[in-house]
């Protein structure tokens, strides 16, 4: 038997009978510490973010929507999934804020000004779906690590900014760029200058894409602080680590870049399929690109009890990374039979699709509504967890919702 | 007032003595008990145990839940608030379930590259309550749809 547990625990008994209130944890409060609630701002109102969003960690913030908040044709900053690695930046000097452009590849660094990108180069606008690569992490077995997220980590806001192809055209880079990481204003955890929290970024390729910016407006608003203000990278489609917050230097490496998170298991999946659970030497894992195809029933929200004889409307979001979603189906019992939904062509290439359908639910009972997107090269989500990886990236398993017919 | 009724008031106040001190025996044997039961049949003995929300189920005495840090109560806690919540909130770590060598992988990982310091002889304590209270359990390949408030849906 533990004694110092059983010591403690009688000693707690008799200085709760003594206070007259229940003191538990009085014993494990270290001297001069508050009550989170009390140290902490409302996260809600910081991040002028609805009190239906789930906080999935303080430090460093780490929010995510449900699948009911996620209904916009273009997602408002409050339903917006929060993603950090680190601290957000604390004091942003807009007036002086400059972008350097660097690394192996430019044929001479270059900086800019907030000012200079913005009035030097055309402005474009794009609606970009952001998933983050561990959206639906919490579903793997055996667990993977990280940020529990559910459903919620996914977004399609507008973005304006300037093309990042404009610029590297403008700062001349040369023939042996391979790729462009990023950096940024963001401090590392440990408070540490030297250490950066993230610094990822994309190949060459997607970086001369039309729609991958360097923006500076969201929804037609300066992008607010937690999302990147004043300049974030948005590649659409990839994981959204990909698309760095408060950037200030770019690098045009001749390399694969090797920033924070950019190696081990980090934003990588094994180049080859592997067993769940199986231990993956670093070598064997491959950075992860596009986001697989992926859809979420958006309305209803899961527990809604309908009258019989009654047609139940459902709508959503499918979208499928690089690709297009070429179909969309759902299934009332658990995938036996599918029916199509009708399906929107995106607003512009990597934008979620919009889908929607009347169903007929044949009689009384529980049931479960299942969504299923098809992309343009025909692979679909699956019903099951995808590939199990050491970090729990990509599962782009079937969304699902309850309905019971009253 | 008689020798007689004396030796009885004496006799009375020494009986009275003895079944309080039994009594405060026969409680701390049975609180004693009590826990020692908890131990053999706890975090240690059945994994199940360190489930957080079925521990806060179980005995809120023996697996409440530290209202400052937001961590299991257990032995090890301070040890862990002390080395684990200066970097990110505990809430980093009490979302994620492991077994021992994934909780010491993620601590080496740390180390090489976030800047955590070496454990010292904390690590085996600060490693042991993870294993414990943060163990992974058997999810399958897809869990049941949690249906957290049906309602009525008007249309
Ligand atoms: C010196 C700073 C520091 C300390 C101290 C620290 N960590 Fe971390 N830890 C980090 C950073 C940085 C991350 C990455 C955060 C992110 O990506 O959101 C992290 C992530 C984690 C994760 C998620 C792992 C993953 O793969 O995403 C877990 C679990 C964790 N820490 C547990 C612990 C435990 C247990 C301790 C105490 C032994 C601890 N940490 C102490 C810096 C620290």
């Amino acid at each position: 038997m533990n004694r110092r547990k059983f010591v403690k625990k009688t000693t707690l008994v008799a200085m709760t009978g003594i206070v007259g209130c229940d003191i538990v944890f009085g014993s494990v409060m270290p001297e001069g510490y508050q009550p989170l609630s009390l140290q902490d701002p409302d996260p809600f109102k910081l991040f002028d973010k609805d009190r239906e969003m789930v906080v999935l960690n303080d430090k460093p913030w780490n929010m995510e929507a449900q699948a009911h908040l996620l209904d916009d044709k273009i997602t408002p900053s409050k339903y917006m999934f929060i993603r950090n690695n680190g601290l957000i930046p604390e004091d942003i000097d807009v007036e002086n804020w400059v972008l350097t452009v660097d690394g192996e590849s430019v044929k001479q660094n270059k900086s800019y000004s907030l000012q200079d990108l913005k009035s030097k180069f055309r402005h474009h606008t794009y609606q970009l779906t952001l998933e983050c690569g561990g959206n639906g992490r919490s579903e793997f077995n055996p667990p993977a690590k990280g940020n529990q997220w559910t459903i919620g980590a996914v977004s399609s806001a507008e973005w304006t900014g300037v093309r990042l192809k404009d610029i590297l055209e403008d700062v001349g880079i040369k023939d042996d760029a391979v790729y462009l990481g990023y950096h940024a204003a963001d401090l590392h955890l440990s408070r540490n200058p030297e250490k950066e929290p993230i610094s990822r970024g994309v190949p060459i390729a997607k970086a001369m894409q039309d729609e991958t910016l360097l923006a500076f407006t969201m929804n037609g608003e300066d992008i607010p602080l937690v999302h990147g203000h004043p300049l974030r990278l948005v590649a659409g489609g990839w994981p959204a680590s990909a698309s760095g917050k408060w950037i200030n230097r770019l690098s045009i490496r001749n390399i694969v870049h090797n920033g924070a998170k950019m190696g081990g298991s980090s934003y990588r999946i094994p180049c080859d399929p592997v067993a769940p659970g199986e231990k993956v030497p670093d070598e064997d894992m491959c950075i992860i690109e596009s986001m697989p195809v992926k859809s979420l029933i958006t309305y209803p929200k899961s527990g809604a009890m309908v009258s019989e004889g009654k047609k139940l409307n459902i709508r959503g979001h499918a979208w499928a990374g690089e690709l297009e979603v070429k179909k969309m189906e759902y299934s009332i019992d658990f995938g036996s039979t599918w029916k199509t939904c009708i399906l929107e062509k995106p607003t512009n290439r990597l934008a979620w699709q919009h889908f929607s359908v009347n169903i007929d639910l044949p009689k009384k009972g529980y049931y479960e509504i299942w969504a299923r997107a098809t992309d343009s090269k025909g692979v679909s989500q699956p019903m099951l967890l995808p590939g199990w990886n050491p970090k729990g990236y990509l599962n782009n398993a079937c969304h699902r919702i309850a309905v019971k017919v009253v | 007032m008689g020798n007689a009724h004396k030796t009885y008031r004496k006799r009375a106040r020494r009986l009275y003595r003895i079944l309080i001190v039994v009594s405060v025996l026969a409680l701390i044997t049975a609180i004693g008990a009590f826990y020692f039961y908890e131990d053999g049949n706890g975090p240690k003995g059945n994994p199940e145990y360190s489930d957080p929300l079925e521990a806060r189920e179980v005995g809120q005495m023996e697996k409440s839940i530290d209202s400052v840090s937001g961590f299991i109560q257990a032995p090890g806690l301070q040890e862990t608030i002390t080395n684990c919540t200066t970097c990110h909130s505990a809430q980093l770590v009490t979302q994620n379930r492991m077994t021992k060598e994934g909780w010491l992988s993620t601590i080496r990982w740390m180390q090489k590259t976030q800047n955590l310091w070496d454990l010292g002889e904390n690590e085996p304590i600060i490693l042991e309550y993870l294993a414990t209270n943060y163990a992974p359990e058997e999810k399958g390949r897809r869990e049941n749809l949690e249906v957290v408030e049906w309602y009525v849906l008007e249309e």
